[in-house]
């Protein structure tokens, strides 16, 4: 309960100052494609160097938390993930937008990730030092079987065919492997030196996303405008909240996944969001509206992303190593002023620990009445004229990839893969399953290498792998996950008549 | 109208005819770069940001330095842009990392080797350190060595990746000892060797010392040696591996400093290896250095150039044989 004696902290005027500018800094860094929240934390990291410690990490925390949920704008208005947190936001918010949806979309969106986020951090006040044995639980065996239990979900995600979410899954795992292979530093696919580094995600996700949908503007010419012009329905924050209620299940599922996977260090903030998302749409029972705009699927994505904030800084703030690039940033940021996470900081500077860690409690609430405030408005973006639209994301596009590191290599990476997605989506595949194994490739594969040299360092590799309760319950998982896909493959197969397929 | 174009583009001229003829005495004239070839928040980044803040001030290069990550490849995609994408007009620096990128060239597939680029100052030596988790029962480098010696191969062992420091002071460590350790590279860099330590994964590790003795203070590891010449402040405690009888010299140590490419003029090159040294020794810089227990070690152009030199001849016996 030591948190309580320093909340008065987070209310003096600076303190409190910083926490505003950072949650409104951070919405708006984090609705600009592109600017991932580890670019928005590091961008701010110069202007710490003249704040005390805690103020310090105000502004960072705040930033953090608010970029997470602001990429969720450009997600649903323009269909850009700004960070792999937001691919699942896409699938169902998007749709949303385009039904005139779009305020909606944006309310329940701020709403479960604040519900999601608080969690999340009251997880991160209360459980830390139980938290912190679940994170070092996770070796490389079990990140490995965690990863293939993530390629299980590709099949089903957002995909009409099973066969076709598999073949974009393997493309994804494909493009995964260009690049410097990170362990051995072995070259695989290098055609042009921009392609040294790798597909980095964040300009393959704006590309994957944003581009079909630029082409399919522009392909469908002047001729359509105005006649298409979205009505925006006008949307009451009373609705949204009772809608949240509605779904509960949704939440729920969502603020828990993204909590425990939100938690493995170098995993957790990438997936967090597809994983709630397939997780909740198989325990659903209006499974066929996911992909359609149905409310259930952006508040399971949504809620888990926010959630992965507060357990994602448990490695950092017990045992001093970063979890996720965002940890790393915000490592620098204590280094700084001379404070070691771990036990330094709990013990010898509880003013700064906890003074951080509930502005980010405070921050999830400002972040969501302003996103309420501006969700109204925000959502105008739907009337704007397909053709004009078609130039601004585009544009969007070419800075959001440039600035993630000032390469134009990344913009011809992001301007191939988009071309590449639109003819790959008019014969119906789909980018969701395709960028989840571009994130899980890399995961599996350093895993299984590191796992196997170890192994066979030590007692081999099948007692590695196969052995411990945790290596035993995931493959148990990732069992049941691959069943229960060909179960319900199978089911719906029964129902489809003849005509269906032939149509 | 045409008349004064021309003479706008005469006087253009004129104007950086003077700019090069008086050797380059304004520079710098405008913002610097320094490319970052590690990630934001990394090790590299971090020191990078706190050495070249105080580059603003009237008694250093009177120009702010904005930091540009290019990471990716372990450094090669940054070292790669530096020596063939990035202009060499002074204003583009670039953070170099020895032995990483000096290893890399020798075992090729990159477009760039030590002669690419011209060295200005040394800000950092971070030494690689011999750490074991908590409750492991090794507590000297003896322990390690008898172990490693009766069981050939099954020491695990990890590190930032191949052909970095950590790998070559296990390399050093293997030779002299004349043992076989099982090393294992991991991506995410130190900070992911170093969990794979804490949390048991592998029996011992190989880190920076800056990483590791933060995580000693936290009394998440013990740290058994350092591989360097002699003892660091951080740790005056712990021996140095020669101490402890292992013929292991500083060849690992992390060095870290300022380059520029090849074909930066002259002029530019000695009026930064004049300033930059001065701007690491300000005492703002030291301070924040020694809080967040990064160890710094400055050196001038001169004193790098030999090191670079001393660390290629070592490193290509080293790894001649992999």
């Amino acid at each position: 309960m030591e948190f309580i004696y320093y909340f008065g902290d987070v209310f003096t005027p600076i303190n409190f100052g910083l926490l505003l500018l950072g949650t409104i800094g951070g919405l708006i860094l984090g609705a600009t494609p592109g600017l991932s929240p580890t670019m928005a934390v590091a961008l701010l990291i110069p202007f710490t160097f003249q704040l005390e410690a805690a103020q310090g990490l105000i502004l960072l925390g705040a930033a953090y938390t608010s970029t997470v949920a602001g990429g969720a704008v450009s997600a649903i208005l323009l269909k850009i993930p700004g960070a792999p947190a937001n691919i699942a936001t896409t699938l169902d918010g998007h749709e949303m937008a385009l039904n005139g949806e779009g305020a909606k979309a944006l309310q329940l969106s701020f709403l479960s990730s604040a519900v999601g986020g608080v969690f999340g951090v009251l997880l991160l006040i209360f459980l830390t030092p139980v938290l912190a044995q679940w994170a070092l639980a996770f070796g490389p065996s079990h990140l490995f079987w965690l990863a293939i239990l993530g390629v299980t979900v590709i099949g089903s995600l957002d995909s009409k065919s099973v066969v076709k979410g598999l073949l974009s899954g393997c493309i994804g795992l494909w493009l995964a492997t260009i690049g410097f292979d990170d362990i051995m530093g072995a070259q695989r696919f290098i055609f042009h030196p921009s392609l040294g580094g790798g597909i980095n995600i964040i300009a393959a996700l704006i590309g994957l996303f944003a581009i079909p949908q630029v082409i399919t503007m522009f392909a469908k010419g002047r001729k359509n405008d105005g006649t298409e012009a979205i009505k925006v329905q006008k949307h009451p924050i009373k609705g949204a909240i009772s809608e949240l209620f509605r779904y509960k299940r949704a939440m729920g599922i969502g603020t828990l996944t993204g909590s425990i996977i939100g938690l493995i260090p170098g995993v957790g903030g990438q997936i967090a969001g597809l994983v709630a998302y397939d997780q909740s749409k198989k325990f659903s029972s209006d499974r066929d509206k996911y992909g359609t705009g149905h409310p259930e699927g952006l508040i399971a994505a949504e809620s888990a992303n926010n959630a992965m904030v507060g357990p994602s800084l448990v490695p950092l703030l017990t045992l001093s190593i970063p979890g996720s690039p965002t940890a790393a940033v915000l490592l620098g940021g204590l280094l700084i002023h001379g404070i070691f996470p771990g036990t330094d900081l709990f013990d010898n500077h509880p003013d700064v620990a906890w003074t951080f860690i509930n502005s980010m409690l405070i921050g999830q609430i400002l972040m969501c009445i302003f996103g309420l405030y501006v969700a109204g408005m925000a959502a105008r973006v739907a009337q704007v004229p397909q053709s004009m639209m078609a130039a601004i994301v585009l544009g969007l596009a070419v800075f959001g990839s440039y600035s993630v590191q000032s390469s134009m290599g990344d913009v011809y990476v992001m301007a191939s893969l988009g071309v590449m997605m639109y003819f790959l989506e008019r014969f119906g595949f789909s980018a969701a399953p395709l960028v989840l194994g571009l994130i899980l490739g890399p995961i599996a594969e350093s895993n299984f290498i590191q796992g196997s040299m170890i192994a066979t360092a030590t007692d081999g590799l099948a007692p590695y792998f196969f052995g411990g309760p945790l290596n035993l319950f995931l493959i148990a998982v990732v069992v049941l996950s691959v069943l229960y896909s060909a179960y319900m493959e199978l089911r719906s197969r029964r129902y489809i008549s003849k005509e269906d397929i032939v149509a | 109208m045409k008349k004064l174009l021309a003479g706008a583009a005469i006087a253009l001229m004129g104007l950086t005819q003077t700019a090069t003829a008086d050797g380059h005495a304004n520079y710098p004239e405008r913002p610097i770069m320094m490319m970052v070839s590690y990630g934001a928040g990394g090790a590299t980044d971090f020191q990078a940001r706190i050495v070249t803040m105080t580059a603003g001030n009237e008694d250093a290069l009177g120009m702010p330095v904005a930091i540009l990550n290019k990471p990716g490849a372990g450094g090669r995609v940054g070292w790669n842009w530096l020596a063939g994408q990035a202009e060499a007009d002074g204003y583009t620096l670039g953070a170099y990392n020895v032995p990483h990128f000096i290893a890399q060239s020798i075992k090729g597939g990159v477009e760039y080797s030590a002669a690419s680029f011209e060295p200005i100052a040394n800000w950092g030596a971070d030494p690689a350190v011999l750490v074991v988790g908590k409750d492991s029962e090794f507590n000297t480098l003896q322990d390690v060595i008898d172990f490693t010696k009766a069981n050939p191969g099954k020491l695990t062992t990890s590190g930032a990746g191949l052909f970095v420091g950590h790998h070559i002071a296990a390399l050093q460590m293997e030779k002299a000892g004349d043992m076989k350790m099982a090393y294992i590279p991991t991506k995410g860099g130190g900070a992911a060797a170093l969990k794979a330590v804490i949390a048991g994964d592998v029996m011992a590790g190989i880190n920076n010392l800056s990483d590791a003795f933060r995580a000693a203070q936290a009394g998440n590891v013990k740290i058994l040696a350092v591989a360097d010449l002699e003892r660091n402040e951080f740790l005056p405690d712990v021996p140095t591996m020669m101490e402890s009888g292992l013929d292991v010299d500083n060849a690992s140590v992390n060095f870290r400093g300022v380059m520029v490419p090849k074909g930066t003029p002259q002029g530019i090159i000695d009026k930064l290896a004049a300033t930059v040294p001065t701007m690491f020794e300000n005492g703002r810089v030291q301070g924040k250095m020694k809080a967040g227990g990064s160890p710094m070690h400055v050196m001038n152009r001169e004193e790098v150039l030999a090191m670079w030199a001393a660390r290629e001849v070592a490193l290509k016996e080293l790894l001649a044989g992999l």
